[in-house]
């Protein structure tokens, strides 16, 4: 396949799943979070780039790794900690252990990333992975909602806060993962709250809203990708700097 | 000390005579946060169309038993004793940590808000309609938190009775409403359970209430704690006892 097309479909994939997630994740005052989670890619990457497999898969598992410490420590901890001191924490030594081992040549691609270099191997991890986080994220949704909005109440109803917490990080790390190759370590949390802000912008219901910034989503990769082919300018910056477009022109529909 | 154990006795020895009307029975409830004791050796039983109010100062315990009965302490929270429901009874919980505030930032519509109970937008207009939310044009579009803060509590004790629970535990369901938002909620509460006897437990700081509803009184402190008809058992001497010397207790008798 064309590697123009194939990076338009990958980008189309994970740009519309981000801000699926994204949505849920600007309710909850956690879209920043997706940034660390994005450093602690670092370590992944550099094990990947010295021992020659896939950057996604290296990313993938040092990402896993470090949300199931956070949700782990949260779990014991929360009393005494916010959730986003832990975030912090643990990506900082991720990032500590990264840079000891990544190869600093290399580094430009697991800081910046480039879609254009996506293979067919990412293709075919690409596309079932994000159909299977939607289902993932769709099924939860309701109930994280209702664990922020009260989890005492969830919980009287038998919802288990932590449960869904797990996997809503995992979900969140698998998604990052996904965009580390796409914009990099640097702008993946762009990526997931940009397009959520906007469509929180326009929109006053669930449904619309989570569905509008995966449109927002899909539609700022797939620009940014198509943009990049006639400016010759790096995609991932484009991306982002389309769906600050997004977000600015959603300012005057805002609903109030 | 003595009497009190007596007095446990006592009601433990009714208990026994009217088991098979019980609709939750609590025997010898220990409850402790990490080394320290919250609740001691409670014992009592709630019949089937009971109001129950729990009564005492803040930090006595009170969403504590709340929590326990549900079967949801916290993680460094333990029990000893029992607390048997009866089998199958719908219990819906009404938590105090419910705020507007929480809302404000969620893409959330009312309709949105009762999906999770309901699917039948009918049978939400029927309840709105019943807690004198009136079908003022979309009100089921608009998020809850541009209701008045009256209105915002009527919509919860919606929710809270849309799925006919047969026991509705509430944890001071009126705070910070004024006397006649609170009266608006009361009367409302009154007028579900003269139609469908269902049975109560409410967590106030309002002797009116108290006295003028319930049937039965638990008060709590952590010192002492009473269970009975509000007339006999909240004395003058046991509210003193309960919040201290210096606060003057009223009882008004012409209420309902």
């Amino acid at each position: 396949m064309d590697s123009f097309l194939l990076s338009l479909v990958v980008g189309a994939f994970v740009g519309g799943i981000a801000g699926y997630i994204g949505s849920l994740m600007i309710t909850r005052q956690m879209s920043i979070v997706a940034g660390p989670l994005g450093h602690l890619a670092l370590p992944g990457v550099a094990l990947a780039l010295v021992f020659g497999f896939n950057i996604f898969i290296g990313a993938l598992l040092s990402i896993g790794i470090g949300a199931i410490v956070i949700w782990f420590f949260n779990h014991r901890l929360k009393s005494k900690v916010h959730l986003e001191a832990l975030v912090a924490v643990v990506f900082a030594s991720g990032v500590a252990i990264g840079f000891l081992f990544l190869p600093i040549s290399d580094a430009e691609a697991a800081l910046i990333g480039d879609i254009t270099r996506v293979n067919m191997t990412d293709l075919l991890l690409v596309i079932p992975l994000s159909i299977m986080l939607f289902f993932v994220v769709r099924f939860i949704y309701n109930k994280i909602i209702l664990c922020d909005l009260s989890r005492g109440l969830a919980k009287s109803m038998g919802i288990d806060c932590s449960k869904y917490n797990l996997v809503y990080l995992l979900s969140i790390a698998l998604v990052v993962a996904m965009e580390v190759k796409m914009v990099g370590i640097l702008l993946t949390a762009a990526l997931v709250a940009i397009p959520a802000v906007a469509a929180r912008n326009i929109t006053n219901s669930i449904k619309q809203y989570s569905f509008m910034s995966m449109v927002f989503g899909c539609f700022s990769v797939v620009s940014g990708i198509s943009l990049s082919m006639i400016t010759k300018y790096p995609p991932g910056p484009l991306m982002i700097l389309v769906a600050f477009s997004l977000f600015l022109i959603s300012w005057i529909f805002v609903k109030r | 000390m003595k009497k009190e154990n007596k007095k446990q006795q006592r009601i433990k020895g009714k208990g026994k005579m009217e088991k098979k009307n019980n609709l939750l029975s609590v025997r010898n409830l220990n409850v402790y946060f990490d080394d320290e004791q919250i609740i001691k050796d409670f014992s009592f039983n709630v019949k089937k169309g009971d109001i129950i109010t729990i009564i005492g100062p803040n930090g006595s315990g009170k969403t504590t038993l709340l929590n326990a009965l549900l079967g949801m302490l916290p993680s460094n929270g333990r029990m000893t004793g029992i607390i048997k429901w009866q089998p199958k009874v719908k219990i819906n919980y009404l938590p105090q940590d419910f705020s507007k505030a929480k809302f404000s930032k969620l893409p959330l519509t009312i309709r949105d808000f009762f999906r999770f109970k309901t699917k039948s937008d009918d049978e939400i207009i029927k309840m709105l309609s019943k807690v004198g939310l009136k079908r003022s044009k979309n009100i089921l579009d608009r998020n809850p938190s541009k209701l008045s803060s009256g209105q915002f509590q009527r919509l919860l004790i919606a929710w809270s009775l849309i799925d006919d629970p047969d026991v509705l535990l509430l944890d001071e369901p009126t705070a910070g409403l004024d006397i006649g938002g609170e009266e608006t909620v009361y009367s409302l509460l009154k007028k579900f359970w003269d139609k469908h006897r269902i049975t109560i437990l409410l967590i106030t700081h309002d002797l009116n209430i108290v006295y003028g509803y319930s049937s039965y009184c638990l008060c709590m402190s952590k010192n002492t704690h009473c269970y009975g008809v509000p007339q006999d058992v909240l004395t003058p001497q046991k509210l003193r006892s309960l919040y201290g010397n210096k606060i003057k207790f009223y009882k008004h008798k012409h209420i309902i």
